[in-house]
Order: structure tokens, then C-alpha cells, then sequence
């Protein structure tokens, strides 16, 4: 399936303590154990859901995360509303 | 803030089964009709199904029926606990990017719970897609509890409870043909009345050629855009709406070409432009607003994506709707 070519998603390898949390969370297969350290092997397959960051303990990556939904974006662009919420269950 | 230690007794252990009624069924159908949005919901707490002991699992979704539904009725003949946290009867996934589904609401319901003297272990199963709400970590550090990630679809949970590894192919969302099918309901539904009304005010202006053409853009948007999505060229949901859009106001254009022998080729011509640049912007921005549905856009593409192309939509829906304004007055 098609992504957007470009994201916000920034891993540092020198701060991985290896416990493989990130692979284990991210629903796109952006990361990969190499030996024992985790590795950037899809960077481009990021949505920025935020998972891989909020459980690395050692603050090896940062994203900015967010919902990629339009209509919520919309609706708080026309509400004025900073926080971005959705009306979808 | 709840004060933990006032809560003396233990709230009730609300028993639940693997088995779907058929008012579980009818709940769903009218979820995805989008009949009552906010109101699939389950009441928080803990659940037992079959007949748990303290050695049993405990899984953690959110109170939205059909994520509740989704994890209880693949747990057939499994001796278990659900703790169901209080996400406002939203699904797991939505509910953690808004942190509802999170480590604060789980720390909070361990506790009214009081879940660490119903099991002797320390250990909480969660969907994967909870993830993003939740730091795993910090959970561990407030309540002693691990968090174990499952797979992200409930369905592959039998396979993954024999192993307890998810393999990459359960790790992974999708967002196959029958994914995006089952969200066009919702859409169609939403749009239906204003399209209705636009469809019966053009039929007076413009004729029945015009309130189909309506019609036909307004559905191509929220039905076939879901299921074209990934045959559809280039990488963002609004050129992808455009080209299709496109495609579907060739007929009304060039049909506008064709008919009415009384006018000038000049005025065909108008109308036609009109059309073929008013029809598609509509297509383009319903299909813009399908990417909170998909399963794989980020919040910087689409707001790149947004502040690109909205204005080009407004510009050629404003530019069309007047060039066909204009060529149909005239005669």
C-alpha cells in the first residue's frame, strides 16, 4: 500500500539498548533486530503512530507522532481547537 | 483523581462467554452503519470468561463492542480475564492515538480493579495497536505489571497463545479489500441526505444529466475511492481522488459536449469545463478525508497533503461550479 514519501521519524542507534520493544509495536515492519541492536530497515512505511517511541526506554527515537486523519484536522481547523479529536469509534 | 484506598470492596467480576447473541450481531451492523456512533459501548472493568483462576491470562481492550466482541469470541474454551478499559466506546487503535487507550487509564483500572489480588501473576496481555498510548515500561514501574504486546488482530491470538511470539506477519496492520470495504457503509450513509438534496436542486437547474453527475462523484468518493485505493497512481489520497474523480466526470463531460443541438459550440464547451473541473474536487476532498480511515497515513503527510491540495480543490470546484453556472444561464 502507498505512503507518503517523507515523515519525522529520527532513530539514533547509539542510545539502543536492544530490548526490541520498537519491532514488537510498530505495525509497519519499519524496524528489524540486527544482532543486538534494532535497525531502520523501512523508514518510508512510518505513519507516525508514535508506538515505537513511547516505549523506547532509553529515548532512541522521535516522531512526531500524531493521528493522519484529515476530517479530524479539519474539524479542529474550523473549531479553532488546538487538540485534534475524532468522532470516529 | 479517584482515592484508591477508599474503595473498600472489590467491584464485581462481570462474567462474559466467547459466545456472539444475535443482539451482539445487531450492535455490530448497526456500528457499521455508523447507526449510533458513540454508543457501542461496554461497561469497564473486569471480565471473567469461562471460569478463570489465578494462574489465568488477562487481556486488555477497550470498551468499544466491537473490540470487546472481536477478542472474546476467538478466546473460545480459554479460561480467562478481560480487563476492559474505559476508552468512550472507542476502538483500541483510535483510542491510543488519543491516549484514552493509555498507561494512565490501565494504572487506574489495575487499581479499581484491585486486578493484583485476583491473579497471582504480574503480566497484562494488550493488543498491539494499544502501543501507542501505552509506555510498557512505565506501566511496569506503577503497577507491577508486565505488559506483553499480542498481535494486532484478535484473530491471530490462538496462534500467538501457543508460542506467545508474534510472528511478522502478526505484527504487521493491513488493509486489505475487506478492510476497506466494510467503511464504505459508514461514508455512503453520512453523505447520503446532502447528496440527495444537491442531486434534487441541480435536477431544476441543470436537468437529470446534472443530479446524476452528483451523485455519481459523491459515490465514487465514498465507495469506489476505498476500493480502488491501492490501484490508484501516485502517493497521496488527494491526487488519487482527483484522477478518479476525473475519470468519472468524463461521461457527464463529454455528454454536455454532445447534447442540446440548440447551443453554440462555445457554450458545450463551458459547461463541459465546468464540469470536468467542479466534479473532480469533490472526489479528491471525500478522499481526503478517507485517509483517518486507512492504515497507513502519518499526521505530517497529511497535513503537507492538506495544505497542498485543499486550496487547489477549492479553486477548481469555485472555478467549475461558475463556468457551468454561467453556460447554463446563457442560453
Amino acid at each position: 500500500m502507498n505512503a507518503y514519501l517523507e515523515n519525522t521519524l529520527v532513530y539514533d542507534p547509539k542510545l539502543c539498548n536492544g530490548c526490541a520493544m520498537c519491532v514488537a509495536v510498530c505495525p509497519h515492519a519499519v524496524y528489524e533486530m540486527d544482532g543486538r541492536l534494532a535497525r531502520l530497515v523501512r523508514p518510508q512505511a512510518c505513519m507516525e503512530c508514535g508506538a515505537c517511541q513511547v516505549n523506547c526506554v532509553t529515548n532512541a527515537i522521535s516522531v512526531e507522532s500524531g493521528v493522519g486523519c484529515a476530517s479530524a484536522m479539519i474539524r479542529a481547523a474550523l473549531t479553532g481547537r488546538r487538540e485534534v479529536t475524532c468522532d470516529c469509534s | 483523581m479517584i482515592d484508591i484506598g477508599s474503595i473498600k470492596s472489590r467491584p464485581e467480576i462481570f462474567p462474559t462467554t466467547s459466545r456472539l447473541s444475535r443482539l451482539d450481531r445487531r450492535d455490530h451492523f448497526l456500528a457499521r452503519l455508523g447507526v449510533r456512533r458513540s454508543q457501542h459501548r461496554v461497561e469497564p472493568g473486569l471480565y471473567a470468561l469461562g471460569n478463570p483462576d489465578p494462574d489465568s491470562l488477562v487481556f486488555v481492550t477497550s470498551n468499544y463492542t466491537l473490540s470487546f466482541d472481536a477478542l472474546r469470541s476467538v478466546l473460545g474454551g480459554i479460561d480467562a480475564y478481560i480487563l476492559v478499559l474505559d476508552t468512550r466506546g472507542i476502538n483500541v487503535w483510535c483510542a491510543a492515538g488519543k491516549g484514552t487507550f493509555g498507561t494512565n487509564e490501565i494504572v487506574l483500572r489495575v487499581m479499581i480493579t484491585r486486578l493484583g489480588e485476583v491473579v497471582r501473576h504480574r503480566r497484562l496481555i494488550l493488543p498491539q495497536l494499544g502501543a501507542p498510548g501505552v509506555a510498557a515500561h512505565e506501566v511496569k514501574q506503577r503497577t507491577g505489571f508486565w505488559v506483553e504486546y499480542g498481535p494486532v488482530r484478535a484473530a491471530d491470538l490462538p496462534e500467538y497463545l501457543k508460542t506467545r511470539k508474534a510472528t511478522a506477519e502478526m505484527r504487521q496492520v493491513r488493509f486489505t479489500l475487506q478492510d476497506r470495504l466494510v467503511l464504505i457503509p459508514v461514508d455512503v450513509i453520512r453523505l447520503l441526505l446532502p447528496m440527495l438534496a444537491v442531486a434534487v436542486a441541480l435536477y431544476f437547474v441543470g436537468g437529470f444529466t446534472l443530479s446524476l453527475a452528483v451523485i455519481a462523484t459523491v459515490l465514487a468518493g465514498t465507495a469506489l475511492f476505498p476500493i480502488l485505493l491501492p490501484w490508484l497512481p501516485t502517493h497521496n489520497f488527494s491526487t488519487k481522488g482527483f484522477i478518479l474523480g476525473g475519470l468519472v466526470a468524463l461521461p457527464f463531460t463529454l455528454s454536455a459536449l454532445l447534447v442540446h443541438p440548440g447551443r453554440t459550440w462555445w457554450q458545450h464547451a463551458g459547461q463541459a469545463l465546468g464540469l470536468l473541473l467542479a466534479l473532480p474536487a469533490v472526489t479528491a476532498f471525500i478522499a481526503l478525508n478517507f485517509t483517518g480511515s486507512s492504515t497507513f497515513t502519518s499526521r505530517s503527510g497529511v497535513r503537507r497533503e492538506m495544505y497542498r491540495y485543499i486550496p487547489a480543490m477549492a479553486w477548481t470546484f469555485g472555478t467549475g461550479i461558475l463556468l457551468t453556472g454561467i453556460f447554463s444561464l446563457i442560453h
